[in-house]
């Protein structure tokens, strides 16, 4: 086996074990902190794909935002170490249903997903081949993500504003 | 490729270093622990109540923002690499975004979202303090 | 080739014999292991500065024993006594969480190093993306923070921790923003390539692009890397006289060695960066001065923005928390937008 791909399985390896503390930790805030190993393993895994611009993009915007974010949420609760974790909808059947549909739709896009020619075209920059895609070719959703973004501001602030209250 | 190689080789050579240098010291540093030494420290006093509190929603809020602002930025960075060779266009294209964008920094500003709880102090009480 | 193992391989040309990914470990960790051995002698040497200036500032004259020569050895005698110290962990702490937090802070504040050109041929990772890597190592140490502060189980620390957290990604868009306004200018995010772009003499360097736009977005960097890295005015995470240490009031021995070491590079890092981006990097201002070699430029107008970093500490007082956000979001964020839209504008008329 090559180096190469020792290192590939060490970080699966990693994303898939800590994504594994993440739902099965007792504690909240253990499974928050989890989350830095797998947000980490998939930026590395993006680097494989040879995607510099997303793998950096997932730590800033992932670790950087999103995760700051759950832990500031995580900080608010009451009891945070002693809390554990309840969903509300425990049947059992509704979530088997549930796993085996997502996990087919994986099995799905796998099989259907042309992988060796992507794996194959070797590693060139893409900050600029995204930045004239965005500008040219993918201008309407480009647009319409600023419209998104607003839409999630202004709603995300509305309601914490109405939790304070 | 090789550079990402060379940055995880960076975090790996970190870590060993820490646990080395923090393993080292186990070597030359007493251990004498007894129970009062490991309260937590709170101005010699025993700790009154649960560390772990709750947060003020303020920090909450002002995560929410940076998020949005992050991912716009996160949009900034391709595009100003190619701006050079794209001109009038890209510029255009752009200014209608972060317009779009300015709407809601301009809502969360006029909401007084942006506003720290500012202190209010009460000085009356310093008024007739001392003199009487 | 990368620059790193070009370099390496014609220093040490039977490394070319080695096979590849043998080698590529080899080089990397050696240019790490450097990256350590300069952040440590950089920390020795800016703790020792930095109780000099105050001390000169405050019209005392500071350490003056260990070592003989104006207390140079002061420092490493400090070192040695962290080395010696007990290592605490207090009672209901998060035993695990609490020990992992310093490496967190500490290896994100090296792998900031990676991308740092000391000059053309000795730069440890040229990445494509160097300067968007800088951003996201720094989302690591906000991480770092608040899992020391958390895992402490002690009030003070949580606070500080919650407060440090909150400045540092406040104060994250104005210096992309900052950075960004350059970028539009060279089209490049490779370190590299940014130092490269801004060759021939002080005038070409990228402060005085666009005269007086990329000078301001210059300061808006360099004010809002201060909140980065906690420094005064913005040192209100650590503010002694409230909240006693911040996130690190409970670590001790070792473990409190890292945190401070993690900050100080840090300072070296952001002043790297500003280096880097606006003041030319490694090139010298004049043609004439150009026998000088480059990580000597590079590192001397590097220690001159953490100079300015230690100056600005001793003469200002500490900002309030309002006074804090207002300055971000009211202050820096809108000149920084304001920036990018005139510069694009001179860019397209």
């Amino acid at each position: 086996m090559e180096a190469n791909q020792i290192l590939f399985i060490a970080i699966a390896l990693l994303t898939v074990l800590s994504a594994a503390m993440v739902a099965f930790s007792n504690k909240l805030i253990h499974s928050a902190f989890a989350l830095l190993a797998t947000f980490t393993g998939f930026a590395m895994l993006y680097v494989y794909l040879s995607a510099d611009f997303l793998a950096v993009t997932q730590i800033v915007v992932y670790v950087g935002g999103i995760l700051i974010l759950i832990l500031f949420g995580v900080l608010m609760t009451h009891k945070i170490y002693s809390t554990t974790k309840k969903t509300a909808h425990n049947s059992l059947i509704v979530s088997l249903l549930g796993g085996i549909l997502s996990a087919g739709l994986i099995l799905f896009i796998i099989s259907k997903a042309p992988w060796a020619p992507l794996l194959a075209k070797g590693f060139n920059p893409t900050t600029a081949i995204i930045g004239k895609e965005i500008l040219t070719g993918y201008l309407l959703p480009f647009e319409i993500i600023s419209v998104l973004l607003l839409g999630a501001l202004i709603g995300a602030i509305y309601i914490a504003r109405a939790e304070d209250k | 490729m090789v550079g990402f190689y060379t940055v995880l080789l960076f975090i790996f050579t970190g870590a060993f270093l820490v646990s080395f240098t923090v393993a080292l010291s186990r070597f030359f540093a007493p251990t004498k622990q007894y129970p009062e030494k490991l309260i937590p420290y709170e101005c010699g006093d025993l700790p009154q109540g649960d560390a772990w509190i709750q947060f003020n929603n303020r920090f909450y809020i002002v995560a929410l923002i940076f998020l949005i602002f992050d991912v716009e930025v996160m949009f900034l960075f391709p595009w100003a690499v190619v701006f050079n060779d794209m001109g009038l266009l890209a510029f255009v294209e752009m200014f209608i975004f972060i317009v779009v964008l300015l709407v809601g920094y301009a809502y969360v500003w006029v909401k007084g979202d942006l506003d720290w709880i500012k202190p209010k102090p009460r000085l009356e009480h310093l008024a007739k303090g001392k003199g009487e | 080739m990368e620059p790193l193992v070009q370099f390496f391989y014609i220093l040490l040309p039977f490394l070319r014999d080695w096979p590849e990914w043998l080698a590529l470990t080899v080089i990397g960790i050696v240019a790490a292991l450097l990256m350590f051995g300069f952040v440590a002698i950089f920390a020795l040497f800016a703790i020792w500065l930095e109780r000099k200036v105050s001390a000169h500032m405050q019209d005392r004259i500071g350490p003056m024993e260990v070592g003989g020569w104006h207390g140079w050895a002061q420092t490493i005698a400090d070192t040695i006594k962290l080395l010696v110290k007990e290592d605490i962990v207090p009672e209901n702490a998060d035993r695990i969480l609490f020990k992992l937090a310093p490496a967190i802070v500490f290896t994100a504040a090296l792998a900031g190093f990676a991308v740092l050109p000391w000059t053309q041929d000795f730069i440890p990772a040229d990445l494509n993306v160097g300067l968007l890597y800088i951003l996201s190592v720094s989302s690591f140490a906000v991480i770092g923070i608040l899992m020391g502060g958390w895992a402490s189980n002690n009030k003070w620390s949580l606070y500080g921790a919650m407060r440090s957290a909150s400045q540092m990604v406040s104060y994250e868009i104005p210096v992309a923003l900052a950075l960004l306004a350059v970028v539009m200018n060279a089209g490049t995010l490779s370190m590299r390539h940014l130092v490269m772009a801004q060759s021939g003499n002080i005038l070409d360097w990228n402060v005085f692009n666009f005269f007086p736009l990329t000078a301001v977005a210059f300061i808006i960097y360099f004010v809002a890397s201060l909140a980065e890295v906690n420094r005064t005015p913005f040192d209100l995470p650590e503010g002694e006289s409230e909240l006693v240490g911040g996130f690190h009031t409970e670590y001790s021995g070792m473990r409190f060695a890292f945190f401070f070491l993690g900050e100080y590079a840090n300072m070296y890092v952001v002043s790297a960066i500003a280096t880097t981006v606006f003041l030319g990097g490694w090139l010298p201002p004049f043609e004439f001065l150009s026998f000088i070699p480059g990580p000597i430029w590079f590192v001397g107008k590097a220690m001159t923005m953490v100079f300015i970093q230690m100056w600005l500490r001793w003469t200002l007082p500490r900002l309030r928390v309002d006074q804090l956000m207002y300055t971000c979001w009211k202050v820096l964020t809108p000149f920084s937008f304001a920036i990018i839209l005139l510069i694009g504008l001179w860019k397209v008329i």
